[in-house]
């Protein structure tokens, strides 16, 4: 963790808190007493088996999942369990930008709209103030020639960028990335991760959940091991992906690492 | 073989001004009718997929009473039935376009449920994550997408009810049918009359489909 990095706004050391978050999808115990605080401008990378409860953790933070008991604060806003939250909950969507694993790009839309929807709509721009922070959005992840077109006439890799952009142009204080380059080919997800590298060198806050250990040993302040719905290991990435204490650890990274 | 009955062109062509005058009705009826079911389809269609359990309860009721019973009933119960329930006539123009609002609204409303429930839950999700309310995410993200997917079977649902208001000679309507039953009744040309009736509704009809086509196709260029 890096207490040193900039305060928040409201003046904690952490702009993202967990406190003994516990999740059920019926009988089943997804999330089990969560303890997580993020500082501003650090980078952590979730990584864990699929269905270990990593995706559904994100999804918690800005409400996308509700969760059944502990608290969670995001930049001096509340949730409570059950999805009780009313105006605290849009007032965080507002400020944590989130990329999916399937883009979500709004398809009846051209590249450009999709980008200025949120801040005209939700933010109250005026198209033009809209449009100049879109360009400028786009043409940093490389697709501002692409600005009129549709997002099926896209690359998934230039797909995702746009995402990106879209999140961006909210002006986000947090980042959500739920597995965003888990449906893309190949030769696709270099481009993707640059842009996210980038980003995380501007000194952005950002929550990522990928399988991309090299990735993750670059870019990341600290790696979280989530398993069975805990956090089983964190720290450094060095520490955990290169010298893991905790057998379920060692099995995962020996299984990922392995191909 | 020994032909009896010969097809009397002239007598078909003579017809059709008679049969014309109908057309006003039968557009007036099906396309008012129409117009109205698609505001009570798009109502009953949301309120059927409401997170809110009583909401959903009208709209099933609804939607099972009109789509379960004939059209022919309903315009039936509405003209006759339900001037005895409130005292006065209603008038057959009224009582036709009523019978094909609440018909086609609960079709409709099917419609509406099954093309907003077509869209994937990731676009819901991603409009919220942006901050939009519920209502916008609806608004901007939901609706233009599941409307473009309503367009073919709203088209289907239009023909059907052109065709449903032939049944409204029952009531006395000048509309196509009522209007060639009349003319058979003085010229006896039934054959004729009857065939020239059918390419009318076929003209509607036709155009409708290609108007349909015409916006379909508009549509998916955007995609």
């Amino acid at each position: 963790m890096n207490p040193d990095k900039s305060q928040s706004s409201s003046g904690a050391d952490f702009i993202v808190r967990l406190d003994k978050v516990n999740k059920f999808f019926g009988d089943l115990h997804v999330l089990k007493d969560i303890d997580l605080a993020v500082s501003p401008g650090e980078v952590v990378v979730i990584i864990g088996a699929s269905g270990s409860g990593k995706s559904t953790l994100i999804r918690c933070i800005n409400g996308l999942e509700e969760f059944q008991q502990g608290h969670i604060e995001v930049d001096g806003n509340e949730l409570l369990p059950h999805g009780k939250a009313g105006r605290a909950l849009q007032k965080i969507r507002t400020e944590v930008g989130m990329v999916f694993q399937q883009f979500n790009l709004f398809p009846h839309l051209s590249v450009l709209d999709n980008v200025t929807l949120a801040p005209m709509k939700v933010r109250g721009w005026s198209r033009a103030d809209a449009t100049e922070t879109a360009d400028r959005l786009l043409e940093r992840v490389g697709i501002s020639d692409q600005a009129a077109k549709h997002p099926g006439q896209l690359s998934g890799g230039q797909q995702q960028r746009v995402a990106l952009a879209r999140a961006l142009a909210m002006e986000p204080r947090l980042m959500l990335f739920d597995e965003p380059t888990s449906a893309l080919d190949p030769e696709m997800i270099g481009e993707v991760l640059d842009a996210m590298r980038e980003l995380a060198r501007e000194g952005m806050t950002m929550l990522i959940v990928t399988h991309e250990m090299g990735f993750a040993r670059e870019v990341a302040d600290r790696v979280i091991f989530i398993h069975q719905g805990e956090i089983a290991e964190q720290g450094p990435p060095e520490e955990v992906l290169d010298h893991p204490r905790h057998p379920p650890t060692q099995q995962f990274l020996s299984r990922v690492l392995k191909h | 073989m020994d032909v009896t009955f010969q097809f009397d062109w002239q007598a078909a062509f003579a017809s059709i001004p008679f049969l014309l005058k109908g057309i006003p009705y039968t557009l007036l009826i099906s396309f008012g009718g129409l117009a109205i079911g698609f505001l009570i389809g798009i109502l009953f269609g949301l309120l059927r997929i409401s997170p809110i359990a009583w909401l959903k309860v009208p709209a099933v009721a609804y939607i099972e009473i009109f789509r379960g019973t004939p059209v022919l009933v309903q315009v039936l119960f509405i003209f006759y039935g339900l001037p005895q329930l409130l005292g006065s006539p209603i008038n057959a123009l009224v009582a036709g376009i009523a019978a094909i609002a609440v018909n086609a609204g609960a079709y409709i409303s099917e419609i509406v449920r099954g093309g907003v429930q077509s869209i994937e839950r990731g676009q819901r999700e991603a409009g919220l994550s942006l901050g939009l309310s519920r209502l916008q995410t609806f608004r901007y993200i939901i609706w233009p997408q599941a409307f473009r997917r309503m367009i073919p079977p709203l088209g289907n649902q239009g023909i059907i009810s052109i065709k449903d208001t032939s049944l409204f000679s029952v009531i006395g309507v000048g509309e196509l049918v009522r209007q060639g039953q009349v003319y058979i009744a003085t010229t006896f040309n039934a054959l004729e009359v009857y065939l020239m009736v059918a390419l009318l509704y076929l003209a509607i009809t036709l155009t409708l489909s290609f108007a349909l086509r015409q916006l379909e196709r508009k549509g998916l260029v955007g995609q």
